[in-house]
């Protein structure tokens, strides 16, 4: 049997070239992600802005949106979001938070199932006071922080400081772009979106440690060949495994797009932006070639103990 | 690294088996698995989001926990004084603390022991650290007695803790499978039922205090003169409960017989007029206590107060002797049940506030279990496909290795009890996205090995070797990644960080030993001429 061959062997791309366009790109594309978190925002959930969320099902044919708004604005809630979704009896119902603490949301929870009875079956109901959006916001970005800070220590012993700040450099720079993403597609910004920027740090990273790791191992074995030829070499040689891996993997997030679900949505939609599409550009054409503007010693203890020393092939 | 001895070999295949089989009981019917020792039983538990239930986050009401506190320590300055013969004047709460101001001539040093008196050591955790739940300081007369942090931290842990038994006694009480009630940090309580649709009734029986008191009417003063301010001080003026919240009433503070000597109570009907009613039995000591006041008092009303709202206020027409009684104030059959459960569970040391509530109902539950099986079978089969068309015998050996992984994460969350939730299922799917990632790393480095000029045998044993290592590295990136979200996440965040943490140490297993150990078989079985990637 004849097997697919996706990235022939022996390719010898200059990556390190595009290292001219590829540094002012993502400089440009930073800030515009930067810029849009700013002046568009991000479309905060309800785990993040707090309020009700409800999710029903109406018993007797499609939803009429227009009635159940009329009903519901007519409560005094404030502004009252209707959407459909899926099929037309799904109704997804957003209200903001309620002046007046946690009882008040427990209140706007009571008058909204008084208000629609028993016309529709209520699928899913969230309520988030005031107290807990804001510790889970909080736990978010001391979480993600954590994570980058982690990771940053493990690399540093792994490898050297050199290593660690180019991969935290590509990283953030991932987690800018995501979150740019996420502002210009107004995805519901909550929980599992922060699961989703975590996995995207993971991956990204364990991306860029293969590539680095490759790196390393070349380092130790050709002493004098020029940085950027080197680092071309490394990512040239590990280019098959990237691509393969990346196919795999976007192979399941597809899956997971196309079939699991609107709860995972806009995690599935995250994810499939940050692991294909910035990870892999990131790792190639960021990690790598930052390399070589960060120094990386050669004659440091960590290249040169005996131990690592490669036999000759 | 392609030799294994014949006991090291047994050992993982006895691993991975071992694994495996403790994903079994998922598998099959509860009633068989039901049949089973102990041990044998531990299965996932499917999250609320897919089996459809209620997760209900309360807080303890530091505030109130605090203002009986301070009220507690301004009665005691006031029996200790008393009880000494010491004159006071103005004593009063003020902040964290009361103050008293001992009258001139008194014995100041009597007055400063006896107020010494009331400072105690805090006990339970605490008691080691030599700290005390009172402040003492004084400004000539002017005594300050102010409570420590730690005693109100105390407290609210203590408060916590006798909620969460009040609290289960009262879910208990639904009916309800295997609902889970646990502390959440210092001041806060989880409940979680599942299979709970409308959760309006659970939140009605945590939202309710159910401080019951029986205590006199004041007949002396009307309503309307209290309301105009000639309301004395030893009275207060309350709200009628439900329907009649427009009734008031001139109840004294003083407290007949409180909830606390209850020893049982039951919804039943009114034999005369049918209405539901809740009949109550009180224990030796309230029994002694309601037929004094009821001796004491006939002819008069007394009000049975809940919350702080009116039931009612019935007239006593002969005292009670026998330690029961009745309530009626218009209960519907639902509203006596609830009265007499909570009536039974004991009163909340302080009220709860409800803080978070998600709720799933069964429908969009089952539709997410369909929605996680439809994406991991399709994610599944096209993985598997394409790694079977790129890399061919070796591709099978990946999948084949790729199928014990994720026998091994159900095996895993099993022995864990740990809870499936639809992100979880959606880290699986990731998982054999990734988990295929250590076979290609192994397989590319064979293929660049072998072209590198190595024999067949040599360059596969140096992939594996080479490719290892950094199979370690990358992993434990992503898993510190899976760590800190385990660590900061809650509900299916959670259930996710768990999926794909276990999915990381199951993927570098099988890669460091069921892959090896079939590649190294197929290389002793066949002794290749040439590596087939």
């Amino acid at each position: 049997m004849r097997l697919l061959r996706i990235v022939p062997d022996d390719t010898k791309f200059d990556f390190m070239r595009f290292r001219r366009i590829s540094f002012p790109l993502s400089a440009i594309m930073s800030i515009l992600a930067i810029t849009l978190y700013f002046f568009h925002g991000l479309n905060f959930g309800i785990d993040f802005k707090g309020g009700l969320l409800m999710e029903v099902k109406t018993i007797s044919g499609p939803a009429d949106l227009a009635s159940m708004r009329s009903t519901l604005s007519g409560l005094g809630l404030g502004e009252v979001q209707l959407q459909q979704f899926g099929s037309p009896d799904d109704v997804l119902i957003r209200i903001a938070e309620q002046p007046g603490g946690d009882a008040a949301q427990q209140a706007a929870v009571t008058k909204v199932r008084g208000a629609l009875g028993t016309n529709v079956n209520y699928q899913r109901v969230e309520v988030v006071g005031p107290r807990v959006s804001s510790e889970l916001l909080s736990y978010g970005v001391i979480g993600m922080m954590l994570a980058i800070f982690c990771i940053l220590i493990y690399l540093w012993f792994r490898f050297e400081w050199q290593f660690a700040l180019g991969a935290m450099i590509a990283n953030v720079h991932d987690i800018v772009l995501t979150i740019g993403f996420m502002s210009i597609s107004q995805i519901d910004f909550d929980l599992t979106s922060i699961a989703a920027l975590l996995t995207i740090l993971g991956y990204s990273l364990n991306d860029t440690v293969v590539i680095y790791d490759r790196i390393r191992e070349m380092l130790r074995r050709y002493k004098k060949m020029p940085m950027p030829e080197l680092l071309n070499a490394a990512v040239n040689q590990t280019l098959s495994r990237s691509v393969i891996t990346h196919l795999t993997v976007s192979l399941a997030l597809l899956a997971l797009l196309l079939f699991g679900g609107q709860a995972i949505h806009s995690f599935t939609a995250t994810m499939m932006f940050g692991v294909v599409l910035v990870g892999t550009y990131t790792s190639i054409f960021i990690a790598a070639p930052i390399l070589i503007y960060l120094g990386v010693g050669r004659g440091s203890d960590a290249l040169t103990r005996p131990e690592d020393q490669d036999e000759k092939p | 690294m392609l030799y294994f001895t014949r006991w090291k070999a047994a050992a993982i295949i006895l691993t991975a088996l071992v694994v495996c089989l403790c994903a079994v009981p998922n598998f099959l019917p509860t009633a068989t698995v039901e049949a089973w020792p102990k041990w044998a039983q531990r299965h996932l538990v499917l999250g609320l989001d897919l089996q459809g239930g209620s997760h209900i986050l309360l807080e303890v009401d530091t505030k109130t926990v605090r203002k009986d506190m301070l009220e507690t320590l301004r009665d005691d300055v006031r029996r200790v004084l008393r009880d000494a013969r010491i004159g006071y004047t103005g004593l009063v709460v003020r902040g964290n603390g009361v103050e008293v101001r001992i009258r001139e001539g008194a014995n100041a040093a009597q007055a400063r022991e006896k107020l010494n008196s009331l400072s105690q050591p805090l006990g339970g955790i605490l008691s080691a650290t030599g700290q005390r739940n009172l402040e003492i300081t004084n400004d000539g007369d002017l005594y300050r007695l102010t409570l420590t942090e730690p005693a109100i931290v105390e407290r609210v842990r203590q408060s916590v803790d006798q909620s969460i038994q009040i609290i289960e006694r009262r879910v208990n009480e639904l009916g309800t499978v295997e609902p889970l009630i646990q502390r959440e940090g210092s001041d806060r309580v989880l409940v979680q039922v599942p299979g709970l649709q409308d959760p309006t009734r659970l939140k009605e029986l945590l939202g309710k205090t159910a401080k019951l008191d029986f205590r006199m009417v004041d007949t002396n003063v009307s309503p309307e003169q209290a309301q105009q301010g000639a309301l004395p001080p030893e009275d207060e003026l309350l709200h009628g409960a439900g329907k009649q919240s427009n009734q008031l009433y001139v109840i004294e503070k003083r407290v007949l017989v409180s909830g606390a000597d209850l020893t049982d109570a039951q919804p039943g009907f009114d034999p005369r007029t049918s209405e539901p009613i809740v009949s109550f039995r009180f224990n030796t000591s309230g029994a002694r206590k309601f037929a004094e006041a009821t001796q004491a008092n006939v002819g008069k009303p007394f009000a049975i107060v809940l919350d702080n709202e009116v039931i009612s206020a019935p007239v006593i027409r002969e005292p009670i002797l026998g330690g029961s009684g009745q309530i009626s104030g218009n209960f519907t059959v639902q509203s006596a049940n609830d009265l007499a459960i909570l009536l039974r569970a004991g009163a909340l040391p302080a009220p709860l506030t409800i803080i978070e509530e998600r709720t799933v109902g069964p429908g969009l539950g089952a539709d997410s279990i369909a929605a996680g099986k439809m994406s991991s079978y399709v994610g599944a089969a096209m993985v598997v496909l394409f790694m079977f068309v790129t890399y061919g015998l070796f591709g099978l050996f990946a999948n084949l290795a790729v199928a014990v992984n994720v026998a091994m994460i159900f095996g895993v969350l099993s022995l864990l009890n740990a809870t499936l939730t639809l992100p979880g299922i959606a880290g699986i799917v990731l998982t054999v996205g990734m988990a295929v990632d250590s076979n290609v790393l192994i397989y590319e480095r064979i293929r660049e090995e072998a072209r590198a000029g190595r024999t067949p045998i040599n360059a596969i044993d140096a992939g594996f070797s080479r490719a290892l290592a950094t199979i370690l590295d990358s992993n434990i990136t992503t898993f510190i990644a899976a760590a800190v979200l385990f660590y900061i996440g809650t509900g299916p965040v959670r259930g996710f960080a768990v999926t794909l943490g276990i999915g990381i140490i199951t993927t570098v297993f099988t890669a460091f030993t069921v892959t090896r150990l079939m590649v190294a078989y197929w290389v002793r079985r066949w002794r290749p001429q040439r590596v087939p990637l």
